[in-house]
């Protein structure tokens, strides 16, 4: 058993309209000090086996291509081996 | 025999019978194309339609761009088939790198529909041969995705080689940079188009006809190749 998480966020020089929305929000709301807020996704994916080698490679592959759209999003990638 | 213009329809499409109808009042031939079939039917160019594939999940046109008929667009397209995508097509068309750049939520938040002002500003391209180069054109605009953005380098490159098919007048509804409405390819076979010249082929149910010259233009470019 893994699990892979991707996190893909919009790219810094982007412009995330969410983000404002909910950065206004949270002050109206009573919370201050907020410099910004940027909203992203998360995908959490669970595998039997192991992931490495050409696995690993796709999902690095499929999380650029397909969970991700390089123009305008980064994606972080991670592995975790025997969730508990 | 007239020229067969192909025209998609994804789970959630829309605007597929329309831009149909539009293809049928500028003389041509409407065939319609399935999202899970590859055969393109011996189509001479093919429209995306509006709407919101797949339920716009993951990204507007991320999930349409690997559908099995997208395979042999691409194919096709890279060999110089015309190919449309309007509103959500445009956004499958970046999805696929056959145009640069990515279409992103509107800066307002809101959803837009409205009748738009833009004006034609590439009148070498497969589908806008028809207008004259600065025509001024209003025809309705309705997206949540609109906002189209590039890297610096590549809004001048599109400057530059006039590859900006279109560009938005007094009102900027989405936030795109530099008012971009539409771009094409390199080859000027490929166009994206956010506003829909598909609902204004007819004074009964559009704010005007300028939406016309779109699919005269591809069928003209057709018959004279």
């Amino acid at each position: 058993m893994a699990r892979v998480v991707v996190d893909v966020m919009l790219k810094p020089e982007i412009l995330d309209p969410q983000g404002r929305a909910v950065e206004g929000s949270l002050r109206r709301l009573g919370l201050t000090g907020v410099n910004d807020v940027r909203q992203g996704k998360q995908f959490i994916i669970d595998l039997d086996g192991v992931v490495e080698g050409a696995r690993l490679e796709l999902l690095e592959t499929l999380a650029a291509e397909l969970l991700s759209n390089p123009v305008i999003e980064d994606y972080k990638l991670k592995v975790i081996e025997d969730p508990a | 025999m007239s020229v067969r213009v192909g025209v998609v329809t994804f789970p959630g499409s829309l605007d597929d019978r329309d831009a149909a109808r539009a293809v049928r009042i500028a003389g041509g031939q409407a065939v319609a194309l399935w999202h899970g079939d590859d055969d393109l039917r011996n189509v001479d160019a093919v429209i995306l339609p509006g709407g919101f594939s797949y339920g716009d999940y993951l990204r507007c046109g991320a999930i349409a761009r690997f559908a099995p008929v997208m395979r042999s667009i691409i194919e096709r397209a890279s060999a110089g088939m015309p190919l449309l995508g309007i509103c959500n097509g445009f956004q499958i068309l970046c999805e696929s790198q056959l145009l640069p750049g990515a279409l992103t939520r509107n800066d307002s938040l809101h959803f837009i529909c409205r009748d738009q002002r833009l004006r034609v500003e590439n009148t070498s391209s497969a589908w806008t041969s028809g207008f004259m180069s600065g025509q001024e054109i209003v025809i309705p605009l309705k997206n949540g995705e609109g906002g189209y953005v590039a890297d610096e380098r590549t809004l001048d490159a599109l400057e530059a080689e006039g590859r900006v098919v279109a560009r938005y007048l007094e009102v900027n509804p989405n936030g795109s940079r530099r008012d971009i409405a539409g771009i094409t390819n390199e080859r000027g076979n490929v166009v994206g188009l956010m506003p829909h010249p598909e609902h204004a082929v007819e004074p009964l149910t559009g704010p005007t006809t300028d939406g016309t010259p779109f699919f005269t233009s591809v069928l003209k470019s057709l018959v004279s190749a």
